[in-house]
């Protein structure tokens, strides 16, 4: 319950913070603190300095910006699921958002903090990787884009580098395509047990691409590419067939609730709900 | 934690709205709720209390945050313990070295087995002939013998700093192999106690009737292992202690969130080796229990033990994951079952093993825990021949003991699961089964083949009701057309019967009788003292019904006053459902003594006779003639005119033992559907009828019945302690351990029927734990009742979605085979 | 190191010197000695500790009290208004919404928060019981089965809405 002691700092800009992070090999960043804060009363994480973003200015926000949508990394998940320009633009990810923890978890916990965090039952991913999000870092050499694809690497871990932090998020619209996130919660924790998240564009009554996310089945989320291939020119018939391959290949981690078995053949189930959940969405 | 007030360095004061302003708000609110139960007045009377949906007096404290459990208290010096914890199941310690916590910022003592050797040991009340009673000592000495097991305590001047030196509390373990499997250790060589040389804890036999007999004239024998999984009873609020000792006065008080103050005071006296009548035991407000405070713990000792030491207040709150590794489980039993029957369905004999997982302690209940479960195995069925073999197991775990129904969960699911196998069987429906061997309205009190004596019941009524408000028939009707759709639609029923009102002091380990004491006091005003402390079954409320009644005033005339055994006679405490059957019938009793009293004085004053005197709104006496009660009172404390032979003083004292237990009974009707894709089981109804006999206050009894229902269906569906083979704890945070949430479990339908108790005066028999007891099985019985064109017979619990989807798989593995 | 901050609680200033490890909850209990806002579980599940954070349900447990340094803060002792009970205090005593009344105050914070933010409400409406049940998914009840608390907050719903519409006539 009790966190070990650490020294603090509340950088009022970016470039401060980048700087803290270089100056300490043992800093972590606090954005929402609803992953690490947890993980440090249980003395999982002990920094030895904490970096919080919580009084920077300018970093919480749901903007257009062109044929995407932009977020700030400090935005909640309740801002993100209550944005009206999300609903009409690119609502899968509010749909995402919304099934997120509870309402006091979401009114504090943040995208940037959350996909840093990269837990391998998180929401965000699935809908990220579904929509082909970018995400926007910052270091010390400056600021680069990293595709979502190229973004979740592992268990906790993504191919953000050492004092580098994110600042964005941008997802594009999905004008045109319908969308959806099929979520099977764990009962205790809330987290997904597998989420599916699926952006369908449909023509002439068949299945014209499909992009599909998964999250609570591998150690980080994956794009579904042999779903997604089978899916293609498919009409609503050939779908069940289709999302049986969502987690073909995929190695599939496993605990006392759900073993990697259960959780495969979960994400071939999930994943044809959410794609059956979009085609209806768009029509 | 270097947080003081800027200004004066001492906490600062609460900050919230006037006190009057605030008190008089609720009172607002409260009229408004009396208002509308006075409409019912007749004949210029009020009716009585007892049978009102009465608003909760305890209420205005606890929804403004101003009331104080364990956690809340704070004394001038006040330091605060931190335990240091076992992470081996199994382990020697090699060495404690302390040196380091001891130097740490704020700390002021580390105490491990070596200061706390000599003293007492945590107690246990079984007693049956053959018990093997481990010494349990306050703090780990020479083994760990499961996770979570108290190693050390460290006490500093604030908690972050205890928490911080407990890190630095370096202990050397030698792991052993953990026994885990409780039948496995039954035939093991590696004992969790060598001193014991056998796993074995004790062994207990029901037999009666000819089991042989039985069940070679059987038609059919139908047999079942099960599975009753291991629970945390998770009450949100941990357990706390506070502790302070005066050594000029040589007092000794505990505050402790516990169901059993006077229980505690006297083994704390013993433990610590203090004279009883120098300890004094506080309950704050009681954030739940659900039996898991009904004990008396290590920790209880440990920190009166450093206050006695350091002659300063010291403080512990268990965290939510000492909660879940170190405070008492619930359930885990495994069972074989065999039940003989004729082809009609009448059961002629049952065979039941019952293998307990003790843990590696006793706490105070845990060998007797077991034994209940082959007390009710018979559930409410008339059963001609029973053997019932129990066996205690000790294991590297926490200890099992009394867990919401404690031992009776048990049974009801054990017969309750058996009549639904034996129904199926004999292609019988699962509600005629039951019906056929139910005991009929005359045949009470009816003596059961476990040998107890049911006072009363009716439980075709109770099924009756519970079928036509379920809609039986339709949703049999549903089941139907989801089968032919290829969808699994199921019905389940639980006819329960359970023990309550514990107890009679000759069927209990300490005492099943409970004190009440009356005061009138000189204002009129009336204060109750009951030794049946309770934790949120609202106690405050319906005593003071009940005695409002019986003197003709308001329950806000009637403060009750518990949890204080410097102020409370000795008592027992509030467990087993026996508050008001028990300790209200105690209080009952007082009042009516005191009453009687009153009677004689104010006849006396009067010229009438004594049993003329009516209490009626505020007054005493006839219709022509009255007092005010006051008046009354007044004249016995001035005592310048009491009759002949009436001492002055208006008070008495109960202690009342009950000559049986209470046996309350209903039906709870369960459908659920079950996505056979992914296991996923939704309730879609729940029905119950239950029967606590005569009720108090209905709203506080629904509320019983739907937290106890929850409980019960979670047990079910969610809830199980896990240790993996190594004995290490695998669900030890709310992460893992699946608590209820809201939008997890359905909305009830309740009825109720009233066959009221003829064992106590008020006719009632308590629903603490019926909802619990009833509902596990009911549930179960609906998800097996829909896999019924599969094939699945059984599935244990609880029926995580995997589980589910896994017997699916199989059973269509085998048909298509 | 200790960082001097200030939060305003319940419309009150408190100042103090604290480690930046220390958590809102704490501050609220021990600083402002308001123990109201209850501790259940250590992994922000349980939701006891709900308090309102700049008008939002937030889990004390999981805010460090440096991050709500200049914020305002609102708890259990807070929610009464001019000596009145807000509706939702009043709806748990009416329809018998506690029991040992533990988990009470942050079930009640959180309940506010439903009823200032959900959709139905923001419209005038009454909450559905699914809305109910789902928006109080962050907080754990072991006493009362969670259906007095939903008809609890269905009441204070009605009873909110009504007083809208007499503020609005």
């Amino acid at each position: 319950m009790i966190p070990a002691n650490f020294d603090y700092q509340a950088p009022s800009s970016v470039e401060q913070a980048i700087a803290l992070l270089e100056s300490s090999h043992e800093a972590k960043l606090l954005a929402g603190g609803h992953s690490l804060l947890p993980a440090m009363k249980l003395r999982l994480a002990e920094p030895a300095l904490l970096i919080d973003l919580g009084r920077i200015p300018g970093l919480s926000y749901v903007r257009e910006a062109g044929a995407q949508v932009a977020l700030g990394a400090m935005t909640t998940h309740a801002a993100i699921a209550e944005s009206p320009l999300l609903a009409s633009r690119s609502p899968l990810l509010s749909r995402a958002a919304r099934q997120i923890g509870d309402v006091q978890v979401r009114n504090r916990g943040t995208i940037g903090g959350s996909i840093a965090h990269a837990d391998p039952a998180a929401d965000y991913p699935a809908a990220l990787l579904a929509l082909d999000a970018e995400i926007v870092a910052r270091g010390r050499k400056g600021e680069r884009t990293i595709p979502a694809r190229e973004f979740f690497s592992g268990l906790f871990s993504t191919t953000l580098l050492s004092g580098e932090l994110i600042t964005e998020i941008r997802v594009p619209a999905t004008t045109g395509a319908g969308t959806s996130y099929a979520k099977f919660h764990h009962p205790a924790s809330g987290f997904a047990v597998v989420g599916v998240a699926a952006v369908v564009k449909m023509a002439s009554g068949k299945i014209q691409s499909a992009a599909i996310g998964i999250t609570g089945v591998a150690d980080h989320a994956y794009r579904a590419g042999a779903a997604e291939r089978a899916l293609v020119n498919q009409p609503a018939s050939a779908i069940a067939g289709a999302c049986s391959r969502a987690a073909e290949g995929v190695d599939a981690l496993g605990d006392h609730f759900a073993s990697a078995e259960y959780r495969k053949h979960l994400a071939a189930v999930y994943c044809r709900r959410a794609v059956q959940e979009a085609m209806a969405a768009k029509a | 934690m270097a947080i003081r007030s800027r200004k004066t360095g001492k906490p600062a004061p609460r900050q919230m709205a006037p006190q009057g302003t605030l008190a008089r708000a609720p009172k607002k609110a409260a009229e408004r709720g009396i208002a509308a139960a006075q409409k019912s007045r007749t004949n210029g009377r009020p009716e009585p209390w007892v049978g009102r949906r009465y608003l909760r007096k305890e209420d205005p404290r606890l929804i403004q945050g101003i009331s104080h459990y364990a956690d809340d208290l704070r004394l001038p010096g006040m330091l605060h313990c931190v335990f240091v914890r076992s992470p081996h199941a199994y382990a020697r310690i090699a060495g404690i070295h302390t040196g380091a916590a001891r130097s740490s910022p704020g700390v002021v003592a580390v105490y491990t087995a070596s200061d706390t050797k000599a003293l007492g040991v945590v107690p246990c009340a079984g007693a049956l002939p053959d018990l093997k009673i481990p010494r349990h000592p306050v703090l780990a000495e020479g083994h760990v013998r499961h996770v979570g097991e108290p190693v050390a305590a460290v006490i500093a001047e604030d908690l972050y700093q205890a928490r911080d030196a407990a890190e630095k509390v370096q202990v050397e373990y030698d792991p052993l192999p953990a026994v885990v499997d409780p039948e496995k250790a039954l035939a093991g060589t590696n004992f969790v106690h060598a001193s014991v040389k056998s796993n074995q804890a004790f062994t207990h036999q029901l037999k009666n009737g000819d089991v042989d007999a039985a069940f070679s004239r059987a038609d059919r024998v139908v047999k079942a292992r099960f599975v009753n999984q291991r629970l945390a009873p998770v009450s949100m609020e941990t357990r706390g202690v506070v502790a302070q000792y005066l050594p000029g006065e040589k007092t000794l008080t505990v505050w402790s969130s516990t169901q059993i103050p006077h229980l505690l005071k006297t083994q704390v006296a013993l433990i610590l080796g203090v004279p009883e009548t120098h300890v004094r035991v506080v309950t704050p407000e009681v954030g739940g229990g659900f039996g898991s405070k009904l004990n008396v713990y290590r920790e209880e000792a440990v920190v009166p033990f450093a206050a006695m030491q350091l002659g300063r207040p010291v403080k512990w709150s268990e965290s939510r994951r000492e909660n879940i590794a170190a405070t008492i489980h619930g359930r885990d039993q495994i069972n074989y079952v065999e039940l003989a029957l004729k082809k009609n369905g009448t059961i002629l004999g049952m065979r039941a093993r019952v293998i307990s997982d003790l843990g590696a302690y006793h706490q105070l209940l845990t060998p007797i825990i077991p034994t209940l479960t082959a007390l009710l195995i018979s559930g409410c069925y008339k059963i001609g021949a029973l053997q019932c073999d129990v066996v205690g197991v000790f294991t590297n775990k926490m200890a099992t003991d009394a867990y919401r129904g404690a031992g009776r969960p048990e049974a009801t699911y054990i017969i309750e699961r058996m009549v639904d196998l034996a129904a199926r069987e004999l292609n019988l429906d699962p509600a005629e089964i039951r019906r056929r061997n139910f005991p009929k309205p005359r045949e009470y009190p009816f003596a059961t083949i476990t040998g107890i004596t049911y006072d009363s019941g009716n439980y075709e009524n109770a099924m009756k009701k519970a079928l036509e408000l379920a809609g039986y028939s339709r949703l049999r009707a549903r089941q139907k057309d989801a089968w032919k759709r290829g969808k699994y639609y199921g019905v389940g029923l639980s006819t329960y019967v359970e023990i309550c009102a514990m107890g009679p002091s000759t069927a209990m380990p300490a005492g099943g009788w409970e004190s009440g004491t009356v005061r009138v006091e000189p204002t009129g005003k009336i204060t109750v003292l009951t030794g049946a402390s309770p934790h949120g079954q609202g106690q405050e409320t319906t005593f003071a019904q009940i005695v409002a009644d019986i003197f003709g005033l308001t329950p806000d005339d009637v403060n009750i006053v518990h949890g204080d055994t410097a102020a409370v006679p000795y008592g027992i405490g509030t467990f087993g459902s026996r508050a008001t059957a028990v300790g209200g019938t105690a209080m009952y009793i007082a009042a009516q003594k005191v009453k009687a009293k009153m009677a004689a004085i104010a006849a006396h004053l009067l010229g009438e006779k004594a049993a003329a005197m009516n209490f009626s709104a505020g007054r005493v006496g006839t219709k022509k003639k009255s007092l005010g009660f006051g008046e009354v009172v007044g004249a016995a404390y001035v005592a310048r005119n009491l009759p002949p032979g009436v001492e002055p003083g208006l008070e008495a004292t109960h202690f009342f033992e009950p000559s049986n237990f209470t046996f309350p009974f209903g039906t709870h009707v369960v459908s659920c559907e079950v996505d056979a894709e992914t296991g996923h089981i939704r309730i879609d109804k729940y029905v119950a009828v239950d029967d606590c006999g005569n009720v108090i206050n209905p709203l506080l009894v629904e509320g019983q019945i739907h937290g106890g229902i929850v409980q019960g269906v979670s047990q079910a569906l969610f809830e199980e302690v896990i240790y993996n083979e190594d004995g290490q704890l695998v669900t030890g945070t709310l992460m893992d351990y699946s608590m209820p949430k809201a939008a997890q479990v359905p909305e009830f339908i309740l009825e109720r029927t009233c066959t009221p108790s003829p064992v106590n005066p008020m006719g009632v028999k308590g629903v603490g734990e019926a909802g619990t007891i009833a509902s596990t099985p009911a549930v179960v019985n609906a998800v097996c009742d829909a896999l019924r064109p599969l094939g699945i017979t059984h599935i244990d619990m609880p029926l995580k979605p995997e589980k589910v989807w896994r017997a699916i798989q199989q059973a269509r593995a085998a048909a298509a085979s | 190191m200790t960082k001097d901050i200030k939060i305003k609680i319940n419309g009150v200033e408190h100042r103090a010197s604290v480690e930046p490890r220390l958590l809102l909850v704490h501050f609220l209990r021990e600083v402002a000695g308001l123990t109201g806002t209850h501790i259940g579980c250590e992994t922000s599940l349980c939701g006891a500790c709900t308090v309102m954070l700049e008008g939002r349900a937030v889990k004390s447990c999981t805010v460090l009290a440096v991050q709500a340094d200049g914020a305002s803060v609102t708890t259990v002792e807070g929610l009464a208004q001019s000596g009145a009970l807000h509706p939702v205090q009043e709806g748990f005593w009416e329809e018998h919404g506690l029991q040992c009344g533990y988990c009470t105050p942050g079930m009640i914070m959180a309940a506010a928060d439903l009823l200032e933010h959900s959709p139905a409400a923001a419209a005038g409406a009454t909450p559905g019981d699914l809305e109910i049940r789902e928006g109080l998914g962050g907080n754990i009840c072991r006493c009362t089965g969670y259906q007095n608390i939903v008809a609890a907050v269905r009441s204070a719903a009605r009873k909110m809405n009504r007083r809208k519409k007499a503020v609005a006539a």
